[in-house]
């Protein structure tokens, strides 16, 4: 299995601990990626406020690299998959629209077929790897913890374009790769909700309030962790969840939040320290100690 | 002979008249066909099993707007939705009424806050200007393109689950903001600078988190977020820039078209304005934190090896189109 590998910008930027386990985990279930160096920012939908076309345009040069090079797209991040997502059913269905946007790739050779698949890990692990597959790599029980999923709102709005239809394994993938390493998932309807980033620089006491609704809710549900395939949203949730707690609650929230690849690192037989949960703001020592003394991974 | 079908509905009740009003569910089961709606099952409850069961409708047919409540938590026009879309035999299925809005009684909720935020956007024409001998007229483009606001029934499905609302009541939310659009994007209208600047204050169009949420539950595709995106480009456009809103945007796309990717540092510091100062101390316990962590991304920017290129598609997407 190969792909041409979009990381994001937040996995090369805030949250350098997804790259570290995303890489780790890749090449513990013999994934091979190649990066895509030259691509750019999808937009995040910010970009595409103020033009759309040139949104759609960049994404479309990403694509046109990727058919180049032979190779489906993984992202690592809930908010790139969407807005490619978006892109892609754009441009597929209109070829005005596409001839349009080619003719503006064209000092760069590229020019863009619409044959480009873009996934998420998470999808790829789901429909392509398999889950029987995936236990294969898992050395460590996590049973006895029970993790909240997040989502991230653009793995699953708006759903035409996420092909929930064509796939709907899609919906509940996060839930179903959470048990498969033997964890609890914790139930509870933030888990498709909007961590509020978004609006973090622009009403801060309403993206605060998100903030703490959707943890302290999971931790009152009695999660260890809560896991999301998004590092926009985990910036809100591990940044700004000691200060939404703050301003929100009687008492801390202290809920440690997990990319995908950690807890699948965590499964695999990794330390805590290699998969960068030491890089967070709120404190994993918790879970640390406990993923340590369950019984010393057996070797692979 | 096909087998008699009884589906399970879990439905919210709350009776204010009663001596200890409380919200509880309760339990129907009824028999129902293959082509039921969940709105058929509901009328069926109500007229042979549970007379005291109160709910809106009007047309049965997705025009009046009257029966938007929560499925298995998520707001739909029930009369829309068939059982079989969102229920299968052996299950439940549980309704509650339409969110964001206090309850009257079991799925009847209170729309006068809705009301009074369409009211509070002027949802009339204001024409300027001379007044036409016969009607006024509209270019036939531009009402095909309105006709995609103006299919808003007003239902409420949008407000019920729109994540905003659920934080702060005074967000002016998705329903009447589309509607705001169907008047600032109608060339007859005068009055599209003053509508953008008080649509650009607080509670308006830069309060939204771009969640999508209305843009799933509308049952008539009207995507308000879309609308709101929008309005946000055409209030940066009559000058409406200085509010963090419009520094957000401006500071991505700046930094997309410096180097071909976000610079989330400078995204944080130019989206509180830099002479922000009490915005900037708030920011600050987190980004030194973040420093201590050795994870503050570097406020220099991320640079893609051909940047020119990406450059240039920037530029030449901001020439105005022929
Ligand atoms: S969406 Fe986010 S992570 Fe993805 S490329 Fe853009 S800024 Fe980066
Ligand atoms: S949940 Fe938050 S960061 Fe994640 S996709 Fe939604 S808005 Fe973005
Ligand atoms: S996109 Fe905006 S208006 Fe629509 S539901 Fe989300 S926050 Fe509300
Ligand atoms: S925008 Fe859609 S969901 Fe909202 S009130 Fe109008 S029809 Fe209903």
């Amino acid at each position: 299995m190969k792909y041409a590998f979009w990381p994001g910008c937040v996995a090369l930027g805030g949250t350098p601990e997804l790259y570290q386990s995303t890489k780790l985990v890749l090449n513990k279930l013999g994934i091979e990626v190649e990066e895509l160096t030259n691509a750019t920012c999808t937009g995040a939908g910010v970009l595409q406020e103020k033009n759309k076309k040139l949104g759609d345009t960049l994404n479309v040069r990403t694509f046109a690299q990727a058919e180049q090079m032979g190779l489906p797209i993984m992202t690592i991040c809930s908010t790139c998959q969407g807005t490619m997502a978006q892109a892609q059913l754009a441009v597929i269905n209109d070829d005005g629209y596409l001839a349009e946007i080619n003719a503006d790739l064209a000092d760069e050779d590229l020019e863009y077929h619409g044959n480009t698949v873009t996934k998420h890990l998470l999808w790829i692990l789901v429909e392509e790897y398999g889950l029987e597959n995936l236990k294969k790599h898992f050395v460590r029980d996590l049973s006895g913890l029970k993790f909240a999923p997040f989502y991230g709102c653009y793995l699953i709005r708006p759903s035409d374009a996420l092909g929930f239809a064509e796939v709907p394994e899609r919906e509940t993938s996060l839930e179903r790769v959470i048990e498969s390493t033997g964890a609890e998932v914790v139930d509870f309807k933030g888990a498709r909700a909007c961590c509020g980033l978004p609006i973090l620089f622009i009403n801060q006491n309403n993206s605060l309030k998100m903030v703490a609704t959707h943890t302290g809710t999971a931790k009152d549900l009695g999660a260890d962790a809560m896991v999301t395939p998004c590092p926009l949203c985990h910036l809100n949730l591990d940044g700004y969840q000691g200060k939404a707690a703050q301003k929100n609650r009687a008492s801390a929230i202290d809920l440690p939040i997990l990319h995908l690849p950690q807890m699948l690192g965590l499964a695999m037989g990794f330390t805590p320290k290699e998969l960068g949960m030491n890089k967070h703001m709120v404190s994993t020592n918790r879970l640390r100690d406990h993923v340590e003394a369950l019984a010393a991974p057996a070797q692979a | 002979m096909p087998e008699t079908l009884i589906a399970n509905l879990k439905v919210q009740r709350y009776d204010p008249e009663s001596d200890n009003p409380e919200v509880y569910y309760q339990d129907y089961e009824v028999e129902v066909e293959d082509w039921f709606t969940v709105l058929d099952a509901l009328i069926k409850i109500r007229e042979e099993i549970d007379g005291t069961l109160s709910l809106r409708c009007a047309c049965r047919a997705s025009i009046c707007g009257s029966c938007a409540m929560r499925v298995n938590g998520e707001a739909k026009l029930v009369c829309k939705t068939r059982l079989d879309s969102v229920w299968s035999p052996g299950e439940s299925v549980t309704i509650d009424p339409p969110g964001n809005m206090p309850v009257i009684t079991d799925l009847v909720a209170d729309f006068k806050p809705f009301w009074d935020k369409v009211r509070q956007v002027d949802p009339y024409m204001q024409p300027t200007g001379p007044v036409p001998t016969a009607e006024y007229l509209a270019p036939n483009k531009d009402m095909v393109h309105l006709a995609g606001v103006m299919n808003c029934i007003m239902c409420g499905a949008c407000v019920s689950d729109c994540t905003v609302l659920e934080v702060d009541d005074r967000f002016i939310g998705p329903a009447a903001l589309a509607k705001a659009y169907r008047f600032v994007a109608d060339p007859r209208d005068g009055k599209k600078k003053e509508r953008l600047g008080v649509l650009n204050d607080d509670t308006g169009i830069w309060d939204c988190t771009r969640c999508m949420q209305c843009v799933e539950v509308c049952p008539k595709d009207v995507d308000p977020m879309g609308r709101i995106m929008v309005m946000r480009d055409m209030a940066m456009e009559e000058g409406f820039t200085n509010t963090s809103g419009a520094r957000h945007t401006e500071s991505f796309y700046n930094s997309v078209k410096r180097s071909g990717r976000l610079n989330e540092t400078r995204l944080a510091i130019e989206s509180m304005g830099v002479l922000n100062i009490p915005g900037q101390i708030s920011m600050a316990p987190v980004g030194v934190k973040a420093l201590i962590k050795g994870k503050l991304p570097n406020p220099l920017d991320h640079k893609i090896p051909s940047k020119a290129a990406v450059k240039k598609i920037v530029e030449h997407s901001e020439e105005p189109s022929k």
